[in-house]
């Protein structure tokens, strides 16, 4: 039964979660997705990478979401991430000059993807991150991960999150930094380097 | 992944994760909401599941968390017409036309509101206007399977659609999928995210299909299930069917107000 009764509590239970599947290209992703930060923003940054499977092999078909702060560490409020356009039925873009702090990537054919976005903002005592989530055919439920980006390593260092980890594990939080604002960050959904996923709770 | 992988390896697979679990269960462990990462009858899930547990992170001790809060989306990411997948093109699509209509909730039983519920589905001949399908039943010029719409004051979301068709998937042969509609939803926290299939009453395909049934969980599969609403069926138009979606997420989550 799938009519929930909030009047009575014990009968509101999460719905399951399910794997995106093979099938949601034609759906999910939009133009411009991986374009966060609007045009020219002298705080733009590049993240790239890969994600590999288990046996180290590209995944194809992923699909990663990133959500974070600007610079300053606020949370954007600006909607319009996927603007679309009434009198075609296509997508408009974003509007160029909003941060809308959201985006959606597909990884492609080698398994790559990219965004570029503000830096990040600190909030609260943690280090500035970019929270992703990664959907992918054969995940039946979705992971989520942080990309720090390295610099200031006081920050880092006292990051509650980082500072319980061993350094082995850590790294695989924080994007390598490969000069001219691009920083490279590979995600390993199994095995040796495994990515370090976080449950909330 | 070979030829020689059957059905009934399938079945068997299946029986044996679901008898495992209703012993952790009778042995005292938690109820299991979600499908477990690692489900072997699900092949694709064997090497992209994490072999170590997930960090736990304990939101209470943290409210500026970036995970505590969700991308905006509003009036101009939507069109008029983005709930109603039988309107997207020139003609009507082909197919049984069907009203989905539920409430996106918190696990307080609250309404989400003003959040982001798009969907996906095959169409009435189980074809995904996806290049890489390799089904061959025919696809519909004039269906696509591809809606969005905000989620209302009270939390309400509504598409207009066709039923879905059925289709075979190889992962093993005579693999089929039972009917469903994808949907994606966000929620007032981005901790809430939630992306799932729902299902349509009564569809025999269930017992021999391993997504589905990697929810072990009894109660919970059937969540996953619409129920039909004659209420909802809009008279000489459409039969309906209704779902309400309950995000999981951080207890902290359950005392924000949605937005």
């Amino acid at each position: 039964m799938t009519k929930i009764d909030t009047t009575r509590p014990e009968t509101v239970l999460p719905t399951p979660s399910h794997t995106v599947g093979p099938f949601y290209g034609h759906a999910l992703p939009f133009p411009g997705g991986e374009d966060i930060a609007p045009l020219g923003h002298p705080d733009t940054v590049t993240v790239h990478g890969h994600v590999y499977d288990g046996e180290g092999r590209p995944v194809p078909d992923a699909l990663l979401e990133l959500w974070g702060p600007d610079p300053e560490g606020n949370v954007p409020t600006a909607d319009g991430s996927m603007r679309r356009d009434p009198a075609s039925g296509g997508f408009l873009g974003r509007n160029g000059v909003e941060f809308t702090g959201f985006g959606r990537i597909r990884t492609d054919a080698n398994g790559h993807w990219y965004a570029r976005t503000l830096r990040p903002g600190a909030r609260g005592g943690n280090a500035p991150y970019l929270s992703v989530c990664v959907f992918a055919r054969g995940l039946l439920v979705h992971l989520f991960t942080r990309i720090h980006l390295p610099g200031d390593e006081a920050a880092l260092a006292a990051d509650p999150l980082l500072s319980r980890l061993d350094a082995g594990r850590r790294d695989t939080l924080v994007a390598g930094e490969e000069g001219a604002g691009t920083y490279r960050f590979d995600i390993r959904l199994q095995g040796e380097g495994e990515t370090v996923f976080l449950e909330f709770q | 992944m070979t030829d020689a992988l059957t059905q009934a390896d399938i079945d068997r697979e299946i029986a044996a994760e679901h008898a495992a679990y209703g012993k952790r269960v009778a042995d005292g462990a938690p109820v299991e909401h979600h499908p477990r990462r690692d489900y072997p009858p699900y092949r694709p899930s064997v090497l992209r599941h994490p072999k170590r547990p997930p960090i736990a992170i304990d939101v209470t001790q943290d409210p500026e968390l970036v995970e505590l809060s969700s991308p905006a989306f509003g009036e101009r990411d939507i069109t008029e017409i983005d709930n109603d997948l039988t309107r997207q093109h020139a003609g009507e699509p082909i197919g049984e036309r069907i009203t989905v209509s539920g409430r996106l909730l918190d696990r307080d039983g609250r309404p989400v509101r003003g959040q982001l519920v798009e969907i996906w589905q095959a169409n009435s001949a189980g074809r995904y206007a996806h290049q890489r399908e390799q089904h061959d039943a025919p696809l519909d010029p004039n269906f696509t399977g591809v809606g969005r719409t905000l989620s209302d004051d009270d939390g309400f979301y509504r598409f207009t659609t066709v039923q879905p068709g059925p289709y075979p998937w190889r992962q093993h042969l005579n693999a089929w999928r039972p009917a469903h509609i994808h949907f994606s939803v966000f929620g007032s926290a981005f901790a809430q995210r939630l992306v799932t299939q729902m299902y349509f009453p009564g569809d025999p395909l269930f017992p021999y299909d391993p997504i589905i049934q990697s929810v072990t969980d009894d109660a919970a599969r059937q969540r996953l299930v619409a129920t039909y609403d004659h209420d909802l069926s809009v008279p000489e138009f459409s039969m309906g069917y209704h779902w309400d979606i309950v995000l999981d997420g951080p207890r902290a989550t359950w005392m924000e107000e949605g937005r």
